[in-house]
């Protein structure tokens, strides 16, 4: 359009608009239909995703494969995350083990809860109360405690998933961006809190299960979640809530709320005199993030059947950022496939050659960031836009 | 509690002091004057406990009769080779990724990845660990009742003579002044005639030197193995910014008091939830001196 | 403070290290007032302006501004409640467009939930129509910000705290930097917004301060040194000691 006499403007969506002189009606064909296939355009990369995980991959793979694809979609929801908070709120988190971690108890706790129940030998513990799960009777724990009751209900556990973590990094990060304290401090406290959360997991084994974490999770809400049937199962429903996570990223992105975002990671202080308060924003974007991974953590729990402290710790949370920048920092559809690449990745470096595994990550980890800041999108991008200057 | 086990305990947290203190220190230098969050100095003070127990078989092997002086050739040793790879790891990674510190952090996440499987590979999964020479074995028994063993107390004396070190090197030195008026006013250093990219090189050369020496401390108190240096860079990371990242007294006075907590705590609590607990406090105490503890307030 | 007082600064000090930056200063602006303030380097102008929009705290002195005690309040409440402030340097969003930039300044719902349902309605493209036409940008709307000329980035930052709609607009130097031709287009740009608001501007150009100011205030370490008409100000023997001799 540029070079047109026509004065241009932007329409709600963020596109170019032509603002037609009065006396041409605005439903000029041309423009509709314009406007149309630019829609579409900007439909495909998320509509290919859909179709390369609802119909090719489930197609493509045996249930053991699935099941694996399946969980490296649970991290895809933390680098998912991360591309709101780091990508385009400048918030590097090396915490998102956290709330993976907190989302991944909660739907275990549930689960624990409902399997304990279900054992006529468990009930023999909790005399009176409660059945009292067999780690906790292990450690001498007699009584359910008092927080871990609300978890028996279904209607309790699952809001809680999202609500609890979201709702912990909200007041969190609000108090800590208050105080102005921002960039590489909040990464390392971050880091700190995803190292006290582990500790505390292990040092209070009575309540969680220690260093196993919580296990022997056969069911959800009745339904076994071993056989073959619900690896299927399992597998379209992550699909399923991740394209619904990245429409919603996307929706968030688009918004007035995605460009103050910008603005505030490229000139926070210059946001605060257009009237924003930027702690504010920052919280929320985390609060988001945290939810995200939460929902991840609970989907692992459910196709793993366990929740254990080594997927909350700092280097699985450190490797979730890496997803999100082989991926590409600024790209909601690049970091899944950056989180699918490295799970497929990892799990052929562990059947063929272990000792190369670290080495790849490491090179990923150096590579990246050095000479290729917006990952696999960016290169993405820089081809086709290359095609389209050839044409 | 009887007052020698208090006392063995506040020499127990000194140990752990010490250990902080000189990776503290070297990462101080690094991240508090040049801005590099080097994710790697826990690597690297494996590497320079991994060289002083090379140095030890080397010893044990070629040199028995001066097996003595094993340990302090390999403190030097454990200085010169994390020295000269924080050298290579200056010029090759970090120059080029100065003005992005969140770039930095994943980077040399990255060499410690690398770092950790060298290790593996080249030293075994299994934790080695250098046998105390035959001069630091032993015990020194100010009082009855408590004995203080050798090595430790050698080592307390070592961390006091590498702040020393540092200081005078800082302060009093001409690469320090050049240091200093490089971070401080890079512009100006470099119109001055300083060349300020050699002046990084070598400021982060020791930087990742003192790591070193932290790991040849470290082998007189634990054994070494791949994954030490992870167990440490929290903690180190944390100390600095409790300190006041500009301030070296601050890293100095932090790392004392994060040992002896840390020694304090593990009496009533497990060793995890007492360090739970002190990661806890220090974030605590930051949120309401956001500075850290030893800052100067300065015009913004 | 009588009726037409917008803007009232009183025994307004702060200290850096223990120097002084400003020195009990009392400092009026009226409604609709251009009220431009010069002074030498280090006279505290910047400081002043620093202070009404909340970023620096004061160490003593009010600063009151339709009721509202400014120096109690955060800069983005100061903001909100009608203080609009241009810097030195430009500060744009150089990573969105102008358009964005300027939808970003409407004033409405700056709450993370506001933002996230805010759209682009007719009202609101109206006004940043006619902002981008006042400010000289009609046909920049869709280039990024961080491409503009140093002109033009000034001339957006204006037409950002235009969308805001304040009643006080702090302006440091907003001319720094520009072509003739762009003084004059700016001069013509600030007399046409001044209708309804009140300005502070600091300014070094004396014949761009002549042509806008209603009344001028002479800085001089911290202190007032004179203020009044330009006329007044121009022929105070202590203003012409601190600018020429000494």
């Amino acid at each position: 359009m540029k070079g047109s006499k026509l004065p241009i403007a932007c329409d709600a969506d963020n596109r170019l608009e032509v603002v037609l002189p009065d006396n041409v009606h605005p439903t000029s064909i041309s423009r509709t239909v314009r406007l149309g296939t630019e829609r579409l355009r900007r439909l495909y990369p998320i509509v290919i995703l859909a179709i390369v995980l609802l119909l090719v991959i489930p197609a493509a793979l045996e249930p053991f494969r699935l099941g694996l694809v399946g969980k490296y979609l649970c991290f895809a929801f933390c680098a998912v995350g991360l591309v709101l908070a780091w990508g385009y709120g400048g918030i590097l988190s090396l915490g998102q083990g956290i709330f993976f971690g907190l989302g991944s108890y909660i739907m275990a706790m549930y689960m624990k809860l409902e399997a304990t129940s279900a054992d006529p030998a468990a009930a023999v513990f909790g005399a009176g109360g409660p059945p009292v799960p067999d780690f906790m009777t292990w450690n001498s724990v007699d009584t359910l405690p008092w927080w871990w009751a609300p978890f028996e209900h279904v209607w309790f556990a699952l809001p809680a998933i999202v609500l609890l973590p979201s709702a912990a990094a909200f007041a969190l990060a609000y108090a800590i961006f208050r105080k102005r304290i921002g960039g590489i401090y909040f990464s390392i406290v971050t880091m700190a809190l995803a190292s006290i959360f582990v500790l505390v997991i292990i040092g209070q084994q009575g309540y969680t299960g220690g260093t196993n974490g919580i296990t022997n999770l056969p069911t959800f809400l009745g339904y076994s979640v071993q056989s073959d049937q619900a690896v299927y199962t399992l597998y379209y429903v992550s699909a399923g809530l991740l394209i619904l996570t990245i429409l919603a990223g996307t929706f968030v992105l688009k918004s007035r709320l995605g460009k103050v975002l910008i603005a505030i990671r490229d000139q926070e202080d210059r946001v605060r005199f257009s009237g924003y308060d930027p702690a504010m924003f920052k919280a929320v974007i985390f609060a988001i993030a945290a939810a995200f991974s939460a929902v991840g953590g609970a989907l692992f729990t459910l196709q793993l059947g366990f929740a254990s402290p080594s997927i909350s710790g700092i280097a699985p949370s450190i490797e979730m950022v890496i997803y999100t920048a082989v991926g590409g920092r600024l790209s909601l559809i690049g970091s899944v496939y950056g989180a699918l690449l490295i799970g497929g990745a990892k799990s052929l470096f562990s059947e063929q050659f272990t000792n190369g595994w670290m080495y790849f990550m490491g090179a990923l980890f150096i590579v990246i960031p050095m000479f290729l800041r917006t990952g696999l999108a960016g290169l993405v991008s820089l081809v086709s836009h290359k095609k389209v200057r050839a044409s | 509690m009887s007052v020698d086990m208090l006392l063995s305990q506040i020499f127990n947290g000194l140990s752990l002091f010490t250990i902080l203190a000189l990776m503290a220190i070297g990462l101080a230098i690094v991240f508090g004057l040049m801005g590099v969050i080097n994710m790697a100095h826990g690597e690297l003070m494996a590497m320079g406990a991994y060289m002083t127990y090379l140095t030890s078989v080397i010893f044990s092997r070629w040199l028995p009769g001066v097996m003595g002086a094993s340990f302090l050739v390999g403190i030097v040793v454990a200085f010169l080779t994390t020295a000269a790879f924080g050298l290579l790891l200056e010029t090759v990674m970090i120059r080029h990724l100065y003005k992005r510190p969140l770039d930095t952090l994943l980077a040399t996440w990255g060499v410690s990845l690398i770092l950790q499987q060298v290790f593996r590979q080249v030293f075994g999964p299994i934790n080695v660990s250098v046998p105390t020479a035959s001069w630091l074995q032993g015990a020194w028994s100010p009082m009855p009742g408590l004995d203080l063993p050798l090595a430790r107390v050698f080592i307390i004396a070592l961390t006091l003579a590498v702040a020393l070190g540092v200081y005078l090197f800082l302060f009093k030195s001409r690469w320090g002044l050049r240091i200093r008026s490089v971070m401080q006013n890079r512009a100006m250093a470099g119109a001055a005639g300083i060349n300020t990219a050699r002046v990084d090189a070598v400021t982060f050369a020791v930087g990742c030197g003192l790591a070193g020496v932290a790991g040849s401390a470290l082998t007189m108190i634990a054994s070494t193995g791949p994954a030490t240096g992870q167990q440490y860079i929290v903690d180190a990371f944390i100390v600095v910014v409790f300190g006041g990242v500009e301030s070296l007294i601050g890293t100095f006075v932090s790392a004392f008091m994060i040992g002896q907590m840390q020694s304090l705590f593990e009496m009533p609590f497990s060793g995890s939830m007492a360090k739970a607990a002190i990661l806890l406090l220090v974030i605590v105490a930051l949120y309401f001196r956001p500075s850290g503890l030893f800052s100067i307030k300065v015009r913004r | 403070m009588s009726q037409r007082m917008i803007l009232g600064v009183e025994d307004l000090s702060v200290s850096f290290d223990g120097f002084k930056a400003i020195d009990a200063l009392n400092f009026y602006v009226e409604e609709k007032e251009i009220h431009v303030v010069i002074g030498p380097n280090g006279a505290g102008k910047t400081t002043l302006l620093d202070m009404i929009c909340g970023k620096t705290k004061p160490s003593a002195g009010s600063i009151r501004f339709k009721g509202l005690n400014l120096e109690r309040m955060l800069e983005y409440q100061i903001t909100r409640a009608g203080v609009g402030r241009k810097f030195q340097n430009p500060t744009v969003y150089e990573d969105l467009t102008v358009a964005e930039n300027l939808e970003i300044s409407y004033p409405h719902k700056r709450n993370p939930l506001g933002c996230l349902f805010f759209r682009r309605d007719a009202v609101v493209l109206e006004e940043m129509r006619r902002i981008a036409d006042l400010v000289f940008l009609t046909d920049e709307m869709n280039r990024k910000a961080g491409q503009l000329s140093h002109g033009q980035k000034q001339w957006l930052e204006i037409g950002m705290l235009l969308m805001q709609d304040p009643q006080l607009l702090l302006l440091d130097e907003p001319v720094a930097g520009m072509s003739a031709r762009e003084r004059e287009r700016t001069g013509e740009l600030l007399k046409r917004i001044a209708e309804g608001r009140s300005m502070v501007i600091i300014e070094h150009d004396m014949e761009f301060v002549k042509s806008v100011a209603h009344k001028v205030t002479v800085l001089h370490q911290g202190k007032k040194l004179a203020e009044g008409s330009m006329d007044r100000v121009q022929n105070d023997p202590r203003v012409i000691e601190v600018y020429l001799g000494s």
